[in-house]
């Protein structure tokens, strides 16, 4: 047990202390935020600077008419196809809107020239308008009168509630949770991924150079494996627990010091549209605060900390096995498919099934499998999870760790005395079932 | 110090050792000798519990192996290897405290070993930034930090530069002067014919042969004569295939039964006889004919 502790400390301290790591731990959480303050800082720059765009429309049923924005100004005029296309290749206009005659329950052929590709909100903006024109047209001409259809148009936002067995009440909203699983299960597949990485390279590292042969003469290989699994486990939470600091804060500082200029709403639909949506839907400050507080904070760290560390030590471990079997980095690749496709099949089925219904079979299956588990329940535990499921999938989660660390002490015990041999993986299925 | 009794290893289909026994006694220098491949890495990563032995037994200072001994032995693999990135001094300090050594002990004997090879001045440095022959010294250090009472060095002096050879040899010496048993093994056998007390041979996973060097010298000694004549008075029998330099006539002669008096008595009707000396088998001879003879059944 005291050899193990060396082994972690080495690992952990030579890493913290390597000018990439404080590099990296430093910076990241800064382009975050930087990349957001730019996009932010460019849009309203944007809107600021921009000469107007004027659009000329030729509409060859004296119908429509568009409001002219901040950004586009609308010309009408008689002026033949021909002479609007002129306009535009002379540069006087930014595009020509052509709306040839048609039969209003079928416009077709409206089309809108432009030496440059007209922006998707233009597109959208223009279609809308165009729309509830022919609408209202429609309406008008089946005798109704438009403002009565605007009077009656009325919004409905559902309050979801969720009750427990003891009648316990608690406003939920899918969209906060989709949030949460969904930055819980990415971060959790990042870690894996960059982490588990980590592992194998050092595991090579110490092959290749030899030194595994003095240590082992000291420890037994399974002490010096699970040793180096843990030091680099504390090396990633450490770097999370700094970007998780240091983040929340400059996220802060940023979006404080552009929310100045920048109404708030405008601002969360740059940083995330979805969960703009969604909470544009409720747009009762209070229901928003009753939704937050209604959600189980405790539930959710403890159980993401715990699928952060099993997700982890479970392909840890195997990713330690991959790198005693081979000689340099570049002849991992073989052994890589059975680790990567188990992960990136959690990461599609979160957005895929578990996000979008987090109860379905599928999500559950998804979510109880020790290889898909620690990506998959994340996003179902922000929803709220039966207990017996989620202590059904942890359970799975310690057996899935436990046997994958056996099973990769087996081969990386043999696997990192043997030099120049391109092992196989029935090789390596011999070396599991040599016993000593 | 060290008992080995019938100690066999496979890798599948091949024996790496076969039936092995061997007797090492306490503080003398123990030369294992054999060809690559011949089962001494096998052998070595055993008693150092690295891998188990599929059968047999191996004592240390008369208890069986047991995870407990690992800090009784100081290994010094014959690949190398450090971490590139830790400074010197870490490095030392972690395989200290991994062999079992407290962190006071372990600082005690790193400014002990540091003064000693006149290292000091590059505790600070990182292995990646010495020269090879310095960063073997690390490693020699690194080997014996916790004065283990048993060596082993795997092809000590393979890689190192006559100077640090040297400075290795004479350091392997004054611990064996201070009662440590040590067990070299090598596959250049005249490297250490000088150093070794003891010796085993092994070749193709069997011991074929072990004593001390004195008495295998005399017992494999081929009778055979190295001599030189001046003045010949008479021709020598066409069979002495004999080589002249300037009136010197050198060659062999084997004894063939007869006691070397007699035969000094013969040599010395056809001229002067200015050498006559046995030849001394070296110890890859005495390999070499051991081998032949063995499998000559």
């Amino acid at each position: 047990m005291d050899k193990i502790w060396l082994v972690i400390q080495r690992e952990y301290v030579s890493r913290v202390k390597k000018k990439s790591f404080l590099l990296v731990t430093l910076l990241t959480p800064l382009i975050f935020p930087a990349i957001m303050g730019v996009f932010v800082w460019i849009a309203l720059e944007e809107e600021d600077n921009q000469a107007l765009r004027i659009i000329e429309v030729v509409d060859d049923n004296k119908l429509f008419f568009l409001e002219s924005s901040e950004q586009y100004a609308f010309s009408f005029s008689d002026a033949s196809p021909e002479e609007a296309k002129t306009l535009v290749q002379e540069g006087s206009r930014y595009g020509f809107l052509h709306i040839p005659e048609f039969d209003i329950k079928d416009p077709v052929g409206i089309s809108f020239y432009g030496e440059e590709n007209p922006s998707m909100s233009l597109i959208s903006y223009l279609e809308n308008n165009l729309r509830k024109k022919i609408e209202e047209q429609r309406l008008f001409e089946s005798g109704i009168d438009p403002k009565i259809i605007n009077d009656v148009r009325t919004k409905v936002a559902i309050k979801s509630i969720t009750m427990d067995d003891e009648g316990t009440e608690t406003v939920s909203d899918a969209t906060v949770n989709y949030a949460i699983g969904f930055v819980a299960g990415i971060l959790i597949y990042m870690f894996i991924f960059i982490y588990g990485n980590q592992i194998m390279q050092g595991v090579i590292e110490e092959k290749s150079s030899r030194i595994v042969e003095i240590l082992v003469s000291s420890l037994k290989p399974f002490q010096l494996m699970l040793g180096k699994i843990i030091g680099i486990a504390g090396v990633g939470l450490t770097q999370l627990l700094i970007w998780i600091v240091l983040i929340g804060t400059l996220t802060t500082i940023v979006t404080g010091f552009l929310g100045m200029q920048m109404p708030q709403q405008q601002a969360m639909e740059m940083a995330n549209p979805e969960l703009a949506q969604g909470l544009a839907q409720n747009t009762d400050m209070g229901e928003i605060l009753q939704v937050l507080s209604g959600i189980n904070y405790i539930q959710i760290v403890l159980s993401f900390v715990f699928y952060f560390l099993g997700g982890y030590l479970l392909y840890g471990a195997l990713f330690a096995a991959i790198g005693s079997a081979v000689d340099a980095p570049s002849d991992a690749q073989q052994f890589m498919l059975p680790v990567t496709i188990p992960l990136i099949v959690a990461y599609m089925g979160l957005f895929v099934f578990v996000l979008n219904d987090p109860n379905s079979t599928t999500s559950f299956w998804l979510s109880v499998v020790p290889l898909t588990s620690p990506i998959a329940m994340m996003g179902r535990v922000s929803y709220g999870v039966p207990f017996w499921e989620l202590m059904l999938s942890m359970g799975l989660l310690i057996a899935g760790f436990l046997f994958t660390t056996w099973v990769a002490g087996k081969i990386y015990r043999i696997g990192i005395l043997m030099h120049g041999t391109k092992p196989s993986y029935k090789t390596l299925w011999k070396w599991i079932k040599t016993n000593n | 110090m060290l008992k080995i009794e019938k100690l066999n290893k496979s890798y599948g289909a091949n024996k790496a050792l076969t039936d092995v026994d061997l007797n090492v006694s306490e503080g003398v220098v123990f030369g294992l000798l054999g060809p690559n491949g011949a089962g001494k890495t096998t052998l070595i990563r055993i008693i150092n519990q690295i891998i188990d032995g599929d059968s047999g037994k191996v004592y240390i200072g008369g208890e069986l192996l047991a995870p407990k001994h690992i800090g009784l032995i100081g290994y010094l693999p014959e690949e190398r290897g450090l971490y590139k990135k830790m400074k010197v001094w870490d490095q030392m300090f972690y395989f200290a405290r991994l062999k079992g050594l407290s962190p006071q002990e372990a600082k005690m004997k790193i400014k002990y070993w540091l003064e000693k090879l006149e290292m000091e001045t590059w505790k600070d440095k990182k292995i990646e930034d010495l020269s090879k022959g310095m960063a073997q010294k690390v490693q020699f250090i690194s080997t014996i930090i916790h004065n283990p009472p048993l060596l082993i060095l795997d092809e000590p002096f393979s890689g190192f530069d006559p100077v640090n050879a040297e400075i290795i040899k004479n350091e392997i010496l004054e611990l064996k002067a201070k009662g440590t048993t040590v067990i070299l093994s090598t596959h250049r056998m005249e490297s250490v014919e000088l150093l070794c007390d003891q010796v085993a041979m092994i070749n193709r996973s069997k011991k074929i042969l072990d004593g001390t060097i004195k008495k295998l010298k005399s017992t494999y000694r081929p009778e055979v004569y190295s001599v030189t004549l001046d003045h010949l008075r008479r021709d020598l029998p066409a069979e002495w295939i004999s080589k002249e330099d300037e009136g010197s006539y050198n060659f062999t002669l084997p004894l063939s039964g007869k006691k070397p008096n007699d035969l000094l008595n013969e040599l010395m009707q056809y001229g002067q006889v200015s050498k006559f000396q046995e030849l001394i088998p070296s110890m890859e001879e005495i390999f070499i004919h051991q081998v032949k003879s063995t499998e000559n059944g």
